[in-house]
């Protein structure tokens, strides 16, 4: 019982989620992927994204602070995380990507600074949902499992 | 290390994000296909047996069995070579031009796609790849299929009207397994990426 009460807030934060423009119907796709024989597919997918995505903000941390700016290494990276943003249904990681590259594109550096700024915020926004989402998933997962021993 | 049965097709899948292999992955799976995964242009030509400019070099290891590719999806823009690079190569090699191959890029980019298309690429899909698109896959695997058989049956032909006069080409076909007749091979125990 207690773990319906689990899944119930479970769909509510991922619906929530898709309201807010957080994700979008790529995430859906993710969700079809995983099944009986792949439980924590989506959970995979989430924990490799957020890896992801610090190691590249990281990346383009430094790059930012050079002197120099080297948009051309910028712009390579931004492509990396819209990729993958795109390719997981992150949907306001991915648009503040594509406002990225067209800083980018342009060599304007306040524009990037502030753009890379928004890109952070909104992927810290993401991931805190995210850890509760993944948290919820394994209490359910602990429930049924009790369930079943 | 299973072998692949007569009705599952083998799919090679080629990107440099570790992301996207896993999605794609499964996408295959979900859709049956046996899949292998590299994270470049370069390891899909080395597991298809072609090295840099060489065809067909020779695999050291004896113990392995080889597993067959009826399809290669490659991703567009990876480092070093890309994956229009890749499709270039794999049809100019006579042992495997006949392989289809899908290209997958984020960018909708329209002389992208026609340059790909007329290289010789049956499809180009939009990432992020979507169950449906596995869909159009098929066709595409059994026209490939379809090619390798009937070049089988026409050497096969040959060799009955010509048996009498050219005992050569009959030598050469027992002797050896030509490019055209067989479907480049993978060898199964290479680690997947």
């Amino acid at each position: 019982m207690a773990a319906t009460a689990l899944k119930e807030q479970l769909n509510g934060l991922v619906n929530s989620m898709f309201a807010e423009g957080l994700l979008d119907e790529q995430f859906q796709q993710l969700q079809m992927l995983q099944d009986g024989s792949n439980p924590g597919f989506v959970a995979e997918v989430v924990t490799l994204f957020c890896e992801d995505s610090e190691r590249i903000l990281a990346d383009l941390t430094k790059l930012m602070d050079q002197a120099v700016v080297d948009y051309s290494k910028v712009d390579a990276y931004v492509h990396q995380l819209k990729g993958s943003s795109s390719s997981v249904g992150t949907q306001n990681v991915k648009l503040a990507c594509i406002q990225f590259r067209q800083f980018c594109e342009e060599n304007n550096q306040e524009g990037c600074m502030r753009a890379l700024n928004v890109v952070k915020h909104e992927y810290y926004h993401l991931r805190s949902k995210f850890e509760t989402m993944l948290q919820l998933e394994n209490r359910i997962q602990a429930y049924e499992t009790k369930q079943q021993n | 290390m299973a072998v692949a049965t007569e009705t599952q097709f083998h799919v090679l899948a080629v990107d440099d994000s570790l992301l996207d292999r896993m999605l794609i992955e499964r996408l295959l799976k979900t859709s049956s296909y046996q899949v292998t995964t590299v994270d470049s242009g370069s390891k899909a030509l080395q597991i298809l047996g072609l090295q840099d400019d060489q065809t067909n070099s020779p695999f050291v290891s004896s113990d392995q069995h080889d597993v067959e590719v009826n399809l290669i999806i490659t991703d567009y823009c990876m480092p070093e070579m890309t994956g229009y690079d890749l499709l270039k190569k794999i049809k100019e090699s006579s042992s495997l031009k006949d392989i289809p191959v899908v290209i997958m890029s984020s960018e909708n980019v329209p002389s992208r796609i026609n340059r790909c298309l007329e290289e010789g690429a049956e499809e180009f899909f939009l990432k992020p790849v979507q169950l449906s698109d596995m869909n159009r896959l098929k066709p595409h695997i059994l026209k490939g299929k379809y090619k390798e058989q009937h070049q089988q049956q026409v050497l096969q032909d040959d060799s009955i009207t010509s048996s009498n006069k050219n005992s050569n080409k009959r030598k050469a076909m027992d002797d050896e397994i030509s490019p055209e007749m067989t479907r480049p091979r993978l060898t199964s125990s290479l680690t997947v990426l």
